[in-house]
């Protein structure tokens, strides 16, 4: 319970990010039309590739004498790169149609 | 002081993915959003790479491995990304997606060395979370993608696979919680069965799932990698993937709710429901069926019928995506409004396999944005319509879905064609739709039959319809 409670404690700016972060998501989607369901969704999808940041922290920091990490983090940095840059190119791919309209 | 200018960019970073995000949920703002977040994105990286810092104090370094690697992953993505066809889309997102869970997932492989014998309990259990769902996250993607790509076309259904499920997922938290108290001894092998679990598990949530709603499960496993990449930014104390991963997280999961009110169907149901899977009911429409007889029309009637006709109702379904008719079907409109039929087209909202995909198809082949007509809009146009013209859809038209409280597909919202002056439908076969049932309004005595391969059939139609 203590450890909960410090840990709480010293990570309450990230607990706010979260809560408030979570509604913040619903709010901003919440009205959206159907049409733009899947650009929508791909959209998101490549948002989340921020998680490549966390794969370059690993890689920067990782020791160049142990391998097995240095592989693992170069198949996450390559990974989470492909989520990044298909996500963006897919999903501006779908509204560069939305665009013809006459 | 350059740690707090990344802190500065990181929070612009943040900025910029709600307002994308906001941006994409508007069609006239969509693609600029799109690019405002990928703008946040690029910033968060080159920031990261150029002006992180450790707790020791250390930089990042490496560069070679990171540089070589986004060199191929953007090499990859990029152009698997501009190749995809249209059709493919639903796939082409699964897979993103699943290379994101599998970065958040090894990130946590890395890292719980460091923290196995530390006795930081909590910050393990972060590095687990992100672990566990990320690797549900990849081998589910991995799986929706397969059944998609009709790699799976069997629904693969263990008996008692509820059962399977939650013992599978108890033992993973058991595991969790065992590793987590230090009854494990610190010792690493636990970790990797964790892991390997956690992608059984993966495997065997989206498994049972039907093909139709695979749409929904790869927008909940979209919010899924964003927990993870949460959990992740949770570890680093990294603010641009904690907001990016909890954004993504709660706009996904209401998504993934908005797409499931679409089918009047809650999440609970398409997870645990198994589509089709009800058993006897989940069977074929019934007995007797097979010796209805359905009537069939040619193209010159059909032609014909359509020139004398005050206004034409076409609904696309995913048939019409899969024969790339889209094309066609947009040359048939042109011809029809010439000769002064009003031509709309109605778009249920589960049209081809992912909510709004047949929008995209259709703009693609330059339909008019506002031809496309949503559901709620257009019902009340079909009593005044003279011909509605289904093409490659099946479920969305199904007047079981109203009628039938022992169809699968019962309470989903449909597109009521059978309310129109004549019905032409076009398949392939009288094979039953994506999901599996059959369709009594095939049998209506006001609907015709028209068989073939869309492409094909469409294109006579419409050189039938310049001659005349």
């Amino acid at each position: 319970m203590e450890q909960l409670l410090s840990f709480a404690g010293e990570n309450i700016n990230m607990i706010y990010i979260v809560i408030l972060s979570v509604f913040v998501g619903i709010e901003v989607i919440s009205n959206v039309p159907s049409i733009l369901h899947t650009p929508l969704m791909s959209g998101a999808n490549a948002i989340h590739g921020v998680v490549i940041v966390g794969a370059i922290i690993v890689m920067g920091h990782a020791d160049p004498e142990n391998f097995i990490a240095l592989i693992l983090g170069f198949i996450a940095v390559i990974l989470g790169t492909l989520n990044v840059v298909g996500g963006f190119v897919v999903t501006d791919r779908m509204l560069e149609m939305f665009k013809k309209k006459k | 002081m350059e740690a707090y200018l990344l802190e500065i960019f990181y929070l612009i970073s943040s900025v910029l993915f709600v307002i994308g995000l906001k941006m994409l949920s508007s069609p006239e703002t969509a693609r600029k959003g799109n690019l405002i977040a990928a703008g946040g994105m690029t910033l968060a990286i080159f920031a990261t790479i150029f002006m992180h810092v450790d707790n020791d104090g250390h930089r990042i370094g490496n560069f070679m491995w990171i540089f070589s690697g986004m060199a191929i992953g953007t090499a990859l993505g990029w152009m698997s990304a501009k190749r995809v066809q249209m059709t493919a889309m639903p796939q082409m997102v699964s897979i993103f997606n699943g290379m994101g869970g599998a970065c958040a997932a090894l990130i946590g492989l890395i890292e719980f060395p460091h923290y196995i014998h530390s006795g930081e309990t909590l910050t393990l259990a972060t590095i687990f979370g992100g672990l566990i769902i990320g690797s549900v996250s990849f081998a589910g993607s991995m799986v929706a993608f397969a059944k998609l790509n009709g790699n799976m076309k069997k629904d693969i259904r263990l008996p008692n696979y509820n059962t399977i499920n939650n013992v599978v997922l108890v033992a993973i938290l058991i595991l969790t919680g065992f590793i987590l108290t230090g009854m494990s001894g610190g010792s690493e092998i636990w970790v990797y069965i964790l892991f390997i679990s956690a992608l059984f598990y993966g495997v065997l949530f989206v498994i049972p799932i039907g093909g139709a709603d695979m749409p929904v499960v790869i927008s909940l496993l979209n919010s899924f990698t964003g927990l993870a990449a949460a959990f992740a930014g949770f570890l680093y104390g990294n603010m641009a993937m904690l907001t990016g991963g909890i954004l993504v997280g709660s706009a996904g999961t209401i998504l993934t709710v908005i797409m499931c009110n679409a089918m009047n169907r809650s999440l609970f149901n398409v997870i645990f429901g198994a589509f089709g899977s009800g058993g006897a009911t989940g069977t074929a429409g019934g007995p007797g069926n097979s010796d209805k007889s359905v009537k069939e029309i040619s193209v010159s009637d059909l032609a014909i019928l359509m020139n004398y006709s005050k206004k034409v109702i076409i609904v696309p379904g995913y048939g019409l995506a899969v024969a790339q008719a889209q094309h066609v079907i947009h040359e048939i409109e042109t011809l029809l409004e010439s000769k002064g039929v009003d031509v709309k087209y109605a778009i249920h909202p589960v049209a081809g396999r992912m909510p709004g995909h047949m929008n995209v198809l259709l703009a693609e082949s330059n339909v008019d944005y506002s031809k496309l007509v949503e559901m709620e809009e257009i019902n009340s146009e079909f009593a005044t319509t003279d011909v509605v013209l289904v093409v490659g859809a099946n479920d969305v038209v199904n007047p079981a879905a109203k009628n039938n409280p022992n169809s699968p597909i019962f309470g989903m919202p449909i597109l009521e064609v059978e309310n129109a002056r004549h019905i032409i439908i076009n398949k392939r076969s009288m094979n039953a739709g994506y999901a599996g049932i059959d369709n009594e309004l095939f049998y209506d005595a006001k609907t015709s039959m028209w068989f073939g391969d869309s492409k094909k059939v469409l294109t006579a139609l419409a050189s039938e319809l310049k001659a005349n």
